[in-house]
């Protein structure tokens, strides 16, 4: 599972540290689906980096006991030199595991062609979210962390992901962070609304919609 | 497709110790790759750029018949000389604002700011020994230098040069996280180093209280000690092991503290 102690995270501005993240605690148990709701700036994207390890608390303690993705979102993470290919060989390097039995699938998914072989910075932001997609689904994890996944690709694409996601990884963990309460009723088993850096758990998805709407509202 | 599961790791020392290898290594071969591509002669790249460097001034030393304060071949003093400028040199240059072209894979938990200085440093360092190889074997192939009289003290003294540079990268390059004003200071500052370094004279040819200050930078005592193990018996060489292991362990020690700064400080985008 993956439990998070009060975690706080500060950031660093022109004009002092500013708290971006306070008090937060979460637990994730292995196979639940868990959304994070929260408006533009509340804090959803950093939350995320902090559960993946890729930054680290100001205070508070993450705990981690089953493998945990890498921030999944459709750009990003990418060395605009290196070819699509390339890239998916740093990656599988980096999580030791042979890229060539992998090389097709990726090919086969992102539908890139022959783009697969040029610099990821010739590509439009559609062929970029359709190659960070695929090589996301390449290495297999216990817990899959999905930052604002619904904002890119056509409808086809869109489906085609979601498939890849949820129905061949339906029995894995997830966190979702989204402003999107729809996206994450469709697809999670509770959620919990994250306001100013300050996250609120709710008894039911239902619950956390009405809290959710009226923090919206209010601060609209 | 048969997909293994990414492992969760018990935390042990020694599958830590794996995995920090599995991670310099692939950042190693992604950083031979955005930086040489494969075009042309691609990684040979890695050391013919040294080697240029190290030939240019060999050469225009040669044509200007440089006053070094001793009668030794004019190859041999080049070669060390600007061998060990590239190690102090290079190896921060590398690691000044090194992070924020590698934000997409510091995305991944186990790749750390210092993974991402260590791979470079590592390179670098590899393509300067590779160039100062080639290049000895090359010129003693033509008959104008003589191999290295002392060969183990060569190694000892390039590989205290090289923590020396690894020291200065760590330090260097993580204040530059913090402050842009680094990256202006350091080209100025290794510049005017470089006539003061050691590379172009002999510390025995300085008037002694000239010798004093020099002494006090570190790479010097790094430059004799090569330079006596390459034709000891032709010259005096000046020089304190002790004084530069304690120098370059202190330098380690403030570069892996400024490290765990920009770590624990990391902000991606």
């Amino acid at each position: 599972m993956i439990r998070l102690h009060n975690i706080n995270k500060n950031y660093l501005t022109r004009s002092g540290p500013v708290r971006v993240l306070r008090d937060v605690n979460l637990a994730v148990e292995r196979g639940e689906r868990i959304g994070i709701l929260g408006r533009n700036g509340a804090g959803k994207s950093t939350l995320i980096r902090l559960v993946s390890g890729a930054e680290l608390p100001t205070s508070g303690i993450v705990e981690r006991s089953m493998s945990v993705s890498w921030p999944l979102a459709f750009g990003g993470a990418f060395q605009g030199s290196l070819t699509g290919l390339d890239n998916l060989r740093v990656i599988c390097r980096i999580y030791g595991v042979s890229a060539s039995d992998r090389i097709d699938f990726v090919e086969d998914f992102s539908e890139l062609g022959v783009y697969l072989r040029e610099p990821v910075k010739t590509y439009s932001s559609g062929m970029r979210a359709r190659l960070a997609f695929a090589i996301s689904m390449v290495i297999d994890f216990d817990c899959f962390l999905i930052d604002e996944i619904v904002a890119v690709g056509d409808a086809r694409f869109h489906a085609k992901c979601n498939h890849e996601l949820f129905v061949n990884r339906g029995d894995r963990a997830m966190i979702i962070v989204s402003h999107d309460a729809n996206y994450i009723r469709e697809h999670c088993s509770r959620a919990a609304v994250l306001v100013d850096g300050e996250l609120h758990h709710s008894d039911g998805l239902d619950e956390a919609f009405a809290f959710y709407d009226r923090a919206t509202a209010l601060a609209a | 497709m048969a997909i293994q599961p990414a492992k969760f790791h018990n935390g042990s020392l020694a599958e830590s110790w794996r995995i920090q290898r599995r991670i310099i290594w692939a950042l190693v071969l992604r950083e031979i790759l955005t930086r040489y591509g494969r075009h042309n002669i691609g990684f040979l790249w890695l050391f013919v750029e040294p080697m240029l460097f190290t030939v240019g001034v060999t050469a225009l030393w040669t044509a200007t018949k440089a006053v070094h304060g001793s009668s030794l071949p004019i190859v041999a003093f080049a070669v060390t000389g600007y061998s060990s400028v590239l190690l102090w040199r290079n190896m921060p240059a590398r690691c000044i604002m090194a992070m924020e072209p590698n934000f997409g894979l510091l995305y991944h938990r186990n790749v750390r700011p210092i993974d991402i200085y260590l791979s470079r440093l590592l390179l670098e360092a590899a393509g300067a020994g590779i160039s100062f190889v080639v290049l000895t074997l090359f010129f003693h192939f033509v008959g104008w230098l003589e191999f290295p009289e002392d060969i183990l003290e060569v190694i000892a003294a390039w590989l205290m040069l090289a923590w020396m540079g690894t020291g200065l990268a760590l330090f260097i390059g993580s204040l530059s996280e913090f402050s842009e004003m680094v990256e202006k200071l350091w080209h100025p500052f290794q510049y005017l180093l470089f006539p003061l370094s050691g590379a172009a004279f002999l510390v025995d040819a300085l008037p002694p209280q000239a010798q004093q200050f020099v002494l006090i930078l570190p790479m010097v005592h790094g430059v004799e000690m090569l330079r006596e193990g390459y034709f000891g018996s032709q010259m005096v060489a000046h020089y304190s092991l002790g004084y530069m292991a304690v120098f370059n362990a202190v330098l380690t020690l403030l570069g892996l503290a400024q490290v765990r700064k920009v770590s624990m400080t990391l902000e991606l985008e």
